[in-house]
């Protein structure tokens, strides 16, 4: 049977990516952020996943204004990466898992998560740059990715607690697969920023440090924040944080935390970064 | 006519809902255009031209052509769409978003490496009372 073990959380900023593919992580901007990262890549090492079903954020790069899914689930064989604007990240194309990926659909949808299956769809930032901050600069992505682009970019994202059930949904329908597949699922995004308008820059650290000292052990209290606080405490970007909540519906009540890491800035975000264990 | 909405009290930030949307699409869908090199090539010869093949209105034309950001975002313009149009031009989410605040890049990054803008004072529009640009 396959099963979910961990969890891991992180931001996804392009400046990251950027700063991956011209070779500038020793730099002293960055080293502290890549440090953050140092654990993340010797425990993957040591606990690799077969699948990885990848909560993130398309940033009008799949999507543009024409068709706007709430849920999305990459169900083809390979995702590319895409341009968005400057080229597509010389990163390797990413190997789906069309087989599980079906099997999810079909079980999440009689659950009642209306999701869009999305057969060709190219996979921006939000989803390389993790691969790329806890995988490296390898020539092929090590393990298989399923995508599951969740729409934060227009208004309104879904509310933390129809992501939270989502999070369950998937881990029913992981737990109900009869190939034997180690799993993981990753949420993405955050955390407090704001790309836009005159209160760009804003940052609200003990605000990200209590999401992060509470998804773990109580994200019942997190999951009915409203999409106001969210706005108002973790700026206008800040709302990806939603994202987070599916990964940690996924995974049982009880978690350990494995690591934990919060920085800023990388360029205009707060980056935070979690590995969850179930327990 | 905007309907009012809650998050229309927080100052200097343009929540890009379905009104926005609407407003911006063809604003939108031009920046969307620029994932293409030939399309940015094309841009790049001849601005004005280029932007003559999308249904915009003169402002949102005129916003572009003058890299008014603000102005861009209040005609509709998301930030993730823009994005495709300043990396055409070569920049950084980090030069937009000081372009944004009217801070220089320098100023702007220094504010980042010393924390960021603090919610403190940034919360409700009348914390920003007597501000020009509460937005």
């Amino acid at each position: 049977m396959a099963s979910i073990y961990a969890g891991l959380a992180t931001s996804h900023v392009p400046a990251i990516g950027a700063a991956i593919d011209n070779a500038r992580t020793h730099e002293p901007y960055w080293q502290p952020l890549f440090k953050g990262y140092e654990f993340a890549r010797q425990w993957i090492g040591e606990h690799m996943p077969d699948v990885i079903i990848l909560v993130y954020n398309d940033h009008a790069s799949a999507f543009s204004l024409e068709i706007i899914p709430t849920f999305a689930l990459g169900c083809a064989d390979e995702f590319a990466p895409a341009d968005e604007g400057w080229g597509p990240r010389p990163v390797p194309v990413v190997k789906g898992d069309a087989e599980l990926a079906a099997h999810i659909a079909q079980s999440v949808i009689l659950d009642e998560f209306d999701l869009t299956i999305v057969n060709r769809m190219d996979v921006d930032h939000g989803l390389t740059v993790p691969l790329s901050l806890v995988f490296g600069t390898p020539a092929a992505w090590p393990c298989r990715v399923i995508p599951l682009a969740v729409n934060v970019v227009q208004y309104p994202p879904p509310t933390g607690n129809r992501c939270f059930n989502l999070g369950r949904a998937i881990r029913k329908a992981v737990q109900s697969y009869a190939r034997d597949l180690k799993v993981m699922v990753w949420g993405t995004g955050g955390m407090s920023h704001q790309l836009q308008g005159p209160r760009a820059g804003l940052i609200n650290q003990p605000w990200d440090n209590s999401f992060l000292d509470r998804i773990g052990p109580d994200p019942r209290s997190l999951i009915k924040t409203s999409h106001l606080e969210y706005l108002r405490e973790a700026g206008s970007e800040g709302i990806e944080l939603v994202m987070w909540l599916i990964m940690r519906g996924a995974l049982n009540d009880d978690t350990r935390v494995l690591h934990r890491f919060y920085h800023v800035p990388a360029s205009n975000t707060a980056v935070g970064h979690l590995i969850l264990e179930n327990r | 006519m905007r309907e009012p909405h809650d998050y229309d009290d927080i100052p200097g930030t343009t929540v890009f809902d379905a009104e926005q949307a609407r407003r911006g699409y063809h604003l939108n869908m031009f920046c969307m255009a620029l994932m293409s090199p030939t399309a940015r090539a094309a841009f790049k010869a001849d601005e004005a031209a280029f932007l003559k093949r999308f249904a915009m209105s003169e402002e949102q034309r005129a916003a572009v052509l003058g890299r008014d950001w603000n102005r861009m975002i209040a005609l509709g313009g998301n930030i993730y769409f823009l994005a495709k149009l300043f990396s055409t031009d070569g920049k950084s989410f980090q030069y937009t978003a000081a372009q944004m605040t009217g801070m220089s890049q320098e100023a702007y990054a220094q504010m980042m490496l010393a924390g960021g803008r603090s919610p403190e004072g940034n919360r409700t529009q009348s914390d920003w009372k007597g501000r020009k640009d509460r937005g």
